[in-house]
């Protein structure tokens, strides 16, 4: 269980589903452990300001997770938690361990343009 | 510019001297701001468990960090996380604050709490291989390396109680450190020395990592002949100590030469209004508790501070 303020992803199915119905999705997926925590932070403090991104977690050590874990850009990582990106349906950047807040930002401005003013 | 508010006191920094701080000042009805780059707790919520906290016999770091916020908030502080400042004033009966975002702050006096952050090695292929085989986490990341030869780096009492730690997951665990001896409390060395899965390697350093998709080995310095020596291994968790974050107040106000801001007893700066608390100042223990007596000192002496300047200011009024 992640106590977060953000939506949580459950199955695999509903991160097919809401990857198919959202052009841009980020998803952390980790445990409520001290290089997760502050990622969950700055995604509930940017998910109002990147409108035109959905914000999601999803619980690592959940069995449905496989499909972060095992995904392609995700080989070899090694550090919690495993942040992943998709548009249109498709993971298209991966990062892996702690991240601050312009890296993170960076990620989704190069990914999925900036927010509007 | 336009002030985005005014307060009796800004707080830069969110760790358990800022917390602290924040919790006095707003308790005594100061109306106070808490800005802080990161998430609420500071290092703290590094820390998978705090045993040693008089009155509480274990906790996790983020559930201690989550109490201290809401305690604050509960008594009326503003409390903002993930904000990064881009420019301040700090001298004058006004202080300034200007975040990323473009708000400016003010408030008569300022309490910096900016505590510090992990030493990194800077050596090549750190970054790259961070998440890929190196951490600074073991609680975090220590069952990636389940079955795996792994090497900590340090030799203080983080590094090797982690070393010990790790050897639940690693089959081996070798320790580089760059002196001739430990830093760690006894206790400590003698715990990592009896544990039959770690080795150690002295006076030596890395020197750089490398790999493809993740880390395949280290470069390891031998720091008294000079030999670097090859050392392939699955993961290198790196604990060697803190450094303050205080490169922006460089210049500004009276630091030492590791950069630790000096502070007086009652944790005045040397600029008049301006307290510094927790592990930022220059002092020889760094502890959750010392940096809480900190935060705590300070946010008297602000307070003690803001009555003295609206008693000058009352006595200047003609009669």
């Amino acid at each position: 269980m992640l106590y977060t303020n953000l939506n949580h992803v459950e199955s695999a199915q509903q991160l097919e589903k809401i990857i198919s119905e959202n052009e841009n999705v980020m998803v952390c997926c980790g445990r409520m452990g001290p290089m997760c925590i502050p990622v969950y932070g700055i995604m509930e403090e940017l998910e109002p300001l990147y409108s035109h991104v959905r914000f999601y977690d999803m619980e690592f050590d959940n069995p449905e997770a496989h499909v972060i874990r095992n995904a392609p850009l995700t080989r070899g990582f090694m550090g919690l938690p495993y942040t992943v990106y998709y548009r249109n349906g498709k993971m298209v950047k991966a990062t892996s361990s702690i991240q601050n807040m312009s890296q993170v930002k960076a990620v989704l401005d190069s990914e999925f343009g900036k927010p509007n003013a | 510019m336009e002030s985005a508010g005014h307060y009796d006191v800004i707080i830069l920094g969110g760790g358990p001297a800022g917390l602290t701080a924040a919790i006095y000042l707003s308790r005594a009805r100061l109306k106070t701001l808490l800005l802080t780059e990161g998430t609420p707790g500071g290092q703290m919520t590094l820390t998978h468990e705090i045993a040693n906290y008089p009155g509480i016999e274990k906790i996790n770091g983020y559930m201690l960090g989550s109490v201290m916020r809401k305690q604050a908030t509960s008594y009326g502080a503003v409390v903002k996380g993930n904000t990064e400042i881009s420019s301040f004033n700090l001298n004058g009966p006004v202080k300034r604050i200007t975040t990323a975002s473009g708000e400016t702050y003010t408030a008569e006096s300022v309490i910096l709490a900016t505590g510090g952050r992990s030493r990194t090695l800077g050596v090549r292929g750190e970054d790259t291989f961070k998440g890929r085989g190196i951490s600074y986490c073991a609680t975090c990341d220590g069952d990636f390396f389940t079955g795996k030869e792994i090497v900590v780096v340090g030799g203080g009492n983080s590094a090797l109680e982690e070393a010990v730690s790790l050897t639940k997951y690693a089959t081996r665990v070798t320790v580089v450190h760059q002196f001739d001896h430990f830093q760690a409390f006894q206790y400590a060395v003698d715990e990592a020395k009896a544990n039959p899965k770690i080795s150690f390697m002295m006076s030596s350093t890395i020197a750089g990592f490398y790999g493809g998709e993740k880390l395949e080995g280290v470069k390891i310095k031998n720091l008294v002949t000079g030999e670097e020596t090859d050392f392939r291994t699955d993961g290198v968790f790196i604990f060697i100590g803190y450094v303050p974050n205080t490169g922006w107040l460089k210049g500004l106000v009276e630091m030492n030469e590791k950069d630790e801001i000096i502070a007086s007893s009652d944790m005045a700066t040397s600029i008049e209004g301006v307290f510094s608390a927790g592990d930022a100042n220059a002092k020889r223990y760094r502890q959750v508790t010392t940096a809480v007596a900190d935060g705590t000192v300070a946010a008297l002496a602000a307070a003690e501070y803001l009555h003295s300047q609206k008693r000058k200011q009352t006595e200047m009024v003609p009669a």
